[in-house]
C-alpha cells in the first residue's frame, strides 16, 4: 500500500525530529460494518499545520477524534513520540478540539460555555473572566459573552466553539471544519488569525476541510483521503514560507498549489468511486 | 466595516430595540394586537365559566330539580361556605400527604435515576422493580400496605408516592441517558470527573424531561392521595377531602359533596399550575418548549 511509503518517508516540513503523534495502520470498522478508517499510518511533527483533506465520509471526522482518544480503534496505534512523559492522560490535557457542530451547551451562556475548560479544572468565574473575553475577543463575540446559544447564528455559535478550544492554550488543535458555515470574509479573517495564533504560540494544528484553498492557504501539509473504506491516498507539502497574508491568496505559488491539491484530490474521488 | 464588526453592530441594535420596546410610547399594531390578545386569552375562560355556572343554575331552577340530586351552585356556595373548617382542615389532609408524596417522590425519583446512570448493572437490577410497582394498580396493593403501615395516613403517603415516583424516575433517566454524545466526549477530553460530568453536563440536560415529569406526578400524586384515602374507607381514621366525600354521599349532603369536588378540582389545577410555572421559569432562558419564538 502506498500509504505505508508515505508513512515512513522523511517529514517533509520544518518539524523537528520526533513526530508529536504518530499513527501506525491505523483501521476502524463501526459495529455496523462501515470501514471508516483502513490502515492509516500518519506522523503529526510538532508546530505543523496539518490539513486533512477529502470527500464527505472518508473519515476524516473519524481520524481525528482518535487522535483525540475518543472512541477505539480497531487495530493500530497510536502513540505520542513527542510529549515527554508519555502518558496519553498528560497529552490530552493539553488538546484542544473544534467539533464539526458547535457542540455548546443550551443552558449555558456563551461566557459559561467558553469558561467551562478552565471551570473543569476548578478555576473560579473571576479568575477565569480575563481569559474567557480574550478568547471571545479572538472571535470577535465579546459582544455576546451573556447572550445565549439559541440567540446566535450559526456562525457565530461555531466561533464560540472555537474560543472554547482555544482558551486552554492546547499545545494541540484539531478542528473539524470549522469555518464551514462562515461567510467567506469572515473565514478569511479567521483563517488570518489562526495563522497568526499558531505562529504566535507554537501551536500544532490538524485541521479537517473539504476546501482545497483553504487548505493550501493554512497548511504546511495536505493529507488527501479517499472514503470507502477511509484512507489516506496522497500527502503534499506546501511549501510556501509563513507568515502568510491576504497576498498569498493572490500570488501564482498559491495557484500552482491549488491546481496540484485539486488534482490530487480528484484522483481520490475517482479512486473511490471505483470501489 | 469587517463582516464581523457588522455583526456586532447588528447584536448591539438588536439589544437596544429590545430595551426600546419597554419605553415605546406608541406601540406597533402587531403589539397592540397581542395585548388584546392577552386579554382574550384571559376572559374567554372566565366568561366560559360564568356562563357554565349560570346555565347550571337556570337548569335547576327551571326543572326544579331536587337538591340532593343536582344542587344549584348558590346551594354549593352556601355549602362551601357553612362546612369552611371542616372542608378546610380535610383540604389541608389532602394537600399535606400530596405534597409530601410529591416531595418523597422527587427525591427518591431524582437519586435513583442518578445511581442507575452510573451503571447499566445497577440499572438491570433495579429498574423493573420500579416498573413493576408503577404498573400494579395501587387500590390493589393498598390493601396491603393498609395491614402492614401503623398510621392510615402513612399507608396514604405511601400509595400517593409509589404513583407519583415513576414518572419522575423514568423521565429523569431518559434526559440523564439523552447528553449530547459530542458533549460528553469533550468533558472526557476536559477530563471531568464523574461528578463533574453529572452537575455540569447530565443534570442541567435532563432538567427539561425532569419537570415534565414533575408536572405528571403532581397530578398524579394528588389521585393517588385520594384514591388510597378511598381504599382506606371510612373505616381509617382519615379525615382527607376524599374521606368527606364519602361522608357526604353516605347522608346525601350532596352540596357538601359538591363542595368538596370543587375543592379537589381547585387543588388539582393549582398543582399544575405551580408545576408549569417552576418549568416555565427555570427553562424560558433556553429550552425550545419555554422560549418564545420569534421567528
Ligand atoms: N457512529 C457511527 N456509526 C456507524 N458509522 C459511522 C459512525 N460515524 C461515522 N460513520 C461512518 O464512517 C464514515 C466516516 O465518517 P466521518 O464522520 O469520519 O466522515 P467525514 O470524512 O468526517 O465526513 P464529512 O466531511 O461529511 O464530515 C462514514 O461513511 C460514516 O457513515
Ligand atoms: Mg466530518
Amino acid at each position: 500500500m502506498n500509504t505505508a511509503a508515505i508513512a515512513t518517508a522523511p517529514d517533509p516540513t520544518t518539524a523537528s525530529h520526533a513526530p508529536l503523534v504518530s499513527l501506525r495502520g491505523v483501521s476502524k470498522t463501526f459495529s455496523n460494518g462501515t470501514v471508516a478508517l483502513q490502515n492509516m499510518s500518519l506522523d503529526i511533527g510538532e508546530r505543523e499545520f496539518v490539513s486533512l483533506l477529502g470527500p464527505s465520509g472518508c473519515g476524516k471526522s473519524t481520524a481525528l477524534r482518535i487522535i483525540a482518544g475518543l472512541g477505539d480503534t480497531t487495530s493500530g496505534t497510536i502513540t505520542w513520540p513527542g510529549v515527554r512523559d508519555d502518558t496519553t492522560a498528560k497529552s490530552r490535557h493539553e488538546i484542544g478540539f473544534v467539533f464539526q457542530e458547535p457542540t455548546l451547551m443550551p443552558w449555558a451562556t456563551v461566557f459559561n460555555n467558553v469558561w467551562l475548560p478552565l471551570r473543569l479544572r476548578g478555576v473560579s468565574r473571576s479568575a477565569a473572566r480575563g481569559d474567557v473575553m480574550e478568547a471571545l475577543g479572538m472571535v470577535g463575540l465579546e459582544k455576546f459573552a451573556d447572550s445565549y446559544p439559541r440567540e446566535l447564528s450559526g456562525g457565530m455559535k461555531m466561533r464560540v466553539s472555537i474560543a472554547r478550544a482555544l482558551i486552554t492554550r492546547p499545545k494541540l488543535l484539531l478542528m473539524d471544519e470549522p469555518f464551514a458555515a462562515l461567510d467567506e470574509i469572515t473565514r478569511f479573517k479567521l483563517n488570518n488569525d489562526l495563522l497568526h495564533l499558531w505562529e504566535k504560540f507554537g501551536w500544532t494544528v490538524i485541521f479537517v476541510t473539504h476546501s482545497v484553498f483553504e487548505s493550501v492557504y493554512l497548511s504546511s501539509r495536505i493529507v488527501v483521503m479517499a472514503s470507502r473504506p477511509g484512507r489516506v491516498i496522497d500527502e503534499l507539502a506546501i511549501d510556501a514560507p509563513y507568515p502568510r497574508e491576504e497576498e498569498f491568496r493572490t500570488s501564482s505559488i498559491y495557484n500552482e498549489y491549488c491546481r496540484k491539491t485539486s488534482d490530487a484530490l480528484h484522483a481520490a474521488m475517482e479512486g473511490s468511486e471505483h470501489r | 466595516m469587517t463582516a464581523v464588526e457588522a455583526e456586532k453592530h447588528e447584536g448591539e441594535m438588536a439589544r437596544t430595540s429590545v430595551q426600546d420596546l419597554s419605553t415605546d410610547e406608541a406601540p406597533r399594531p402587531a403589539e397592540a394586537g397581542s395585548a388584546t390578545g392577552r386579554w382574550l386569552r384571559f376572559l374567554i375562560p372566565v366568561l366560559m365559566l360564568v356562563g357554565l355556572i349560570v346555565v347550571w343554575q337556570v337548569y335547576v331552577m327551571v326543572y326544579d330539580v331536587p337538591h340532593y340530586i343536582l344542587p344549584s351552585p348558590v346551594r354549593v356556595a352556601q355549602a362551601l361556605a357553612a362546612d369552611w373548617p371542616v372542608l378546610l382542615s380535610a383540604l389541608w389532609v389532602t394537600l399535606t400527604i400530596t405534597l409530601k408524596a410529591l416531595v418523597i417522590a422527587l427525591v427518591g425519583g431524582v437519586a435513583l435515576a442518578i445511581l442507575m446512570a452510573q451503571s447499566k448493572w445497577i440499572e438491570l437490577a433495579l429498574y423493573p422493580y420500579a416498573v413493576i410497582l408503577q404498573v400494579t394498580p395501587v387500590v390493589a396493593i393498598a390493601p396491603l400496605i393498609l395491614i402492614y403501615t401503623p398510621t392510615t395516613q402513612a399507608a396514604i403517603l405511601i400509595c400517593a408516592w409509589i404513583v407519583a415516583f415513576f414518572p419522575v424516575l423514568s423521565n429523569t433517566t431518559q434526559g440523564l441517558r439523552s447528553t449530547d454524545h459530542n458533549l460528553l466526549n469533550l468533558f472526557e477530553l476536559y477530563r471531568a470527573s464523574r461528578w463533574q460530568t453529572l452537575i455540569f453536563l447530565q443534570l442541567p440536560n435532563a432538567l427539561p424531561y425532569f419537570l415534565a415529569g414533575l408536572r405528571i406526578a403532581g397530578g398524579l400524586a394528588l389521585i393517588a392521595a385520594v384514591v388510597g384515602e378511598f381504599a382506606a374507607g371510612t373505616a381509617g381514621a382519615g379525615s382527607g377531602l376524599a374521606f368527606r366525600l364519602l361522608e357526604s354521599q353516605y347522608r346525601l349532603n350532596i352540596p357538601r359533596l359538591f363542595g368538596a369536588l370543587i375543592l379537589l378540582s381547585l387543588t388539582g389545577v393549582l398543582i399544575f399550575a405551580a408545576t408549569s410555572l417552576v418549568s416555565h421559569l427555570l427553562l424560558r432562558k433556553w429550552h425550545e418548549s419555554a422560549v418564545r419564538r420569534e421567528n
